[in-house]
């Protein structure tokens, strides 16, 4: 059959990478009140303490989540974990991996040189520069939660934590 | 006769390379594979060579894959040996240690080499190139007792030597044949604005001029003290860095039947003139998607992405190279610039948009052609230049919203409903509640 084999794990190309759970934002219920942008921020902090995290850690950690507007309409956008990422092939340094069981796409920030060079290829605009830190920031679907941060704190469920089929 | 036989060999042991050996691995586990290179270490970023330079990364977060790639995925890795001759009748390949390795597919995934001027003295003890890994530990060993560097030539490498030689204290020269350094990738005002953040930097720059004659020392001539320029200035230094650019390196190919134009000629599939035989990277002549045709685009992701479609071909699972074309990142003293394409149209049959601020390191510039996107330059905020890029790749038509890809909020929120959905995935022309 066939497989992919990354880092010794052996995940089947059949396995569709649509079949993973990604966050999607529903345009018509998004109000644009940036809370997913303050929890995602928190989520990523050292002290993971709102307060701490906004007004003592320095640098400030960083929003993976970003709410763009185009007039009244928002759309909360962050990684979308691309089956044939675009960033993962762009890496100059080996940094940026796609999971090989889940499909999920992290990077390990010690091989981060800031380059910038995945964000120019990044189609959806979805790579923030961590300029204190010299590294990238990216969405990595809140590994210690069952929900992404930023669904669990949407006040109107504007945000969907799905395998695409309630679409 | 010979020695080794493998189903599938690759020479060359860097992005394209690598991507291509994953690639054969994600379809065939089990055929032999090995991977041929003149480097000796495990593949590394070659990129990273500057920050190695410059003593802020270890050769350890250097490598590109984990210590235990080769084994895991069943490749034999020969390294440090040059692959020196290939035999396409009887399909092998003479290793520079007398081994000769037969294949069934090959992949020449051999990069490119260095651009040298004849120079007058260019033979002298302290005149380096920078593409390897092994240029940067000669230079980081001759650092050491040196004060003054002179780098040849105001492009991608040449800046980031010198950006490293900054780093290590060394009053440094850049000396560009042409105008504007890194003319090839900006248009004049990005290449001025980089130019004003690397003079702040302490960088000379001195442009219009190359040099023509590396000079000795008072006390030894045969070590470099000096070059003398095109217009005669003489400039002191104590080591000189070539860094003109790369061509492919094709001499494996020289009087074979593979078809070599500027790089060795590859179809959509990566394949050469000859059957079995694949090329991708720097050394390939591939299809350039912008362009429409094949061009050398000597640049990271295209070599993986060139190199994936070959692994995939070569395993027999059909794959097409999307295509690549010019497209840089560039981060020099924390100059952000994103640039691709056609930066500076010399015709006026383009379109072009552009914008400033905040502050005047902030500018973008959008090249259209007939609608559609041909280049763009983002300097400074440059998140979302992703996206005009990724609209470029798909040859989208922007006519409608042309004017919102250089607003500072620009992003797949102001890209038409359609479009947007069918970026993100999501069931178009779906009923609004």
């Amino acid at each position: 059959m066939v497989s992919l084999v990354v880092g010794g794990n052996r995940l089947p190309l059949t396995t569709k990478a649509s079949a993973m759970n990604r966050v999607y934002a529903n345009e018509e219920v998004c109000v644009g009140c940036r809370l997913c942008e303050v929890h995602c921020l928190v989520e990523h902090s050292a002290s993971r303490d709102l307060i701490k995290a906004f007004k003592r850690e320095r640098p400030r950690a960083l929003a993976r989540i970003r709410v763009q507007a185009d007039g009244d309409r928002f759309l909360a956008l962050q990684c979308r974990h691309c089956p044939d990422p675009p960033c993962v092939r762009a890496c100059l340094t080996g940094a940026l991996y796609r999971h090989p069981v889940t499909g999920a796409v992290y990077v390990d920030a010690d091989k981060c040189s800031g380059c910038w060079t995945c964000v120019l290829f990044c189609p959806f605009g979805a790579i923030s520069r961590d300029v204190a830190r010299g590294v990238i920031a990216k969405c990595d679907l809140c590994p210690d939660r069952l929900v992404p941060a930023c669904v669990a704190n949407c006040p109107n469920e504007a945000l969907i934590f799905t395998n695409g089929e309630e679409l | 006769m010979s020695s080794q036989h493998f189903r599938y060999l690759i020479i060359g042991n860097s992005a394209g390379g690598i991507a291509a050996a994953e690639a054969i691995r994600e379809v065939d586990q089990n055929g032999s594979l090995a991977i041929v290179s003149d480097e000796i270490h495990p593949a590394y970023s070659r990129p990273l060579i500057s920050e190695y330079l410059a003593g802020q990364r270890s050769l350890r977060s250097m490598a590109l894959r984990p210590p235990a790639f080769y084994k895991r995925n069943g490749i034999e890795a020969i390294l440090g040996v040059r692959a020196q001759r290939i035999d396409f009748g009887e399909k092998s390949v003479e290793l520079a240690d007398g081994r000769v390795i037969g294949w069934e597919k090959l992949l020449l995934a051999t990069g490119g080499s260095p651009i040298v001027p004849v120079m007058a003295g260019g033979e002298k003890e302290g005149v380096f190139t920078f593409t390897t890994l092994q240029d940067a530990q000669r230079l980081r060993r001759a650092v050491a007792d040196a004060r003054r560097a002179v780098v040849i030539g105001g492009g991608f490498i040449g800046l980031s030597a010198a950006q490293a030689l900054v780093h290590r204290r060394l009053a440094v020269t850049i000396v560009e044949l042409k105008e504007t350094i890194l003319s090839t990738m900006l248009d004049a005002r990005a290449a001025r604005l980089v130019e004003k953040t690397i003079r702040r930097q302490g960088v000379t720059v001195i442009t219009g001029q190359s040099v023509r004659e590396v000079l000795g020392r008072p006390e030894d001539e045969g070590r470099v003290g000096g070059v003398v320029l095109s217009n005669g200035t003489q400039v002191l230094c104590d080591l000189v860095v070539v860094a003109i650019g790369v061509a492919p390196r094709t001499e494996l190919v020289a009087g074979s039947p593979v078809k070599v134009g500027r790089g060795i000629v590859v179809d959509r599939r990566m394949a050469t003139s000859v059957p079995g035989v694949y090329a991708c990277g720097d050394v390939a002549e591939a299809y350039d998607f912008l362009h429409g045709e094949n061009r050398v685009t000597p640049i990271w992701p295209n070599a993986v992405l060139g190199g994936r479609a070959a692994g995939h071909n070569m395993a027999d699972w059909p794959d097409t190279y999307a295509g690549g074309t010019a497209a840089n990142s560039l981060n020099y003293f924390g100059l952000a610039i994103t640039a691709a394409g056609v930066v500076d149209p010399a015709d006026g049959s383009c379109e072009v948009l552009s914008a400033s601020g905040p502050g005047d390191g902030c500018y973008r510039k959008v090249v259209l052609r007939d609608g559609r996107i041909v280049g763009l330059l983002f300097m400074g905020e440059i998140e979302r230049s992703g996206v005009v890029y990724g609209l470029m790749r798909d040859g989208a038509d922007v006519s409608a919203f042309k004017e919102s890809l250089l607003s500072r909020g620009f992003g797949l929120a102001s890209l038409p409903e359609e479009l947007r959905r069918q970026k993100l995935g999501l069931p178009v022309g779906a009923r609004r509640e």
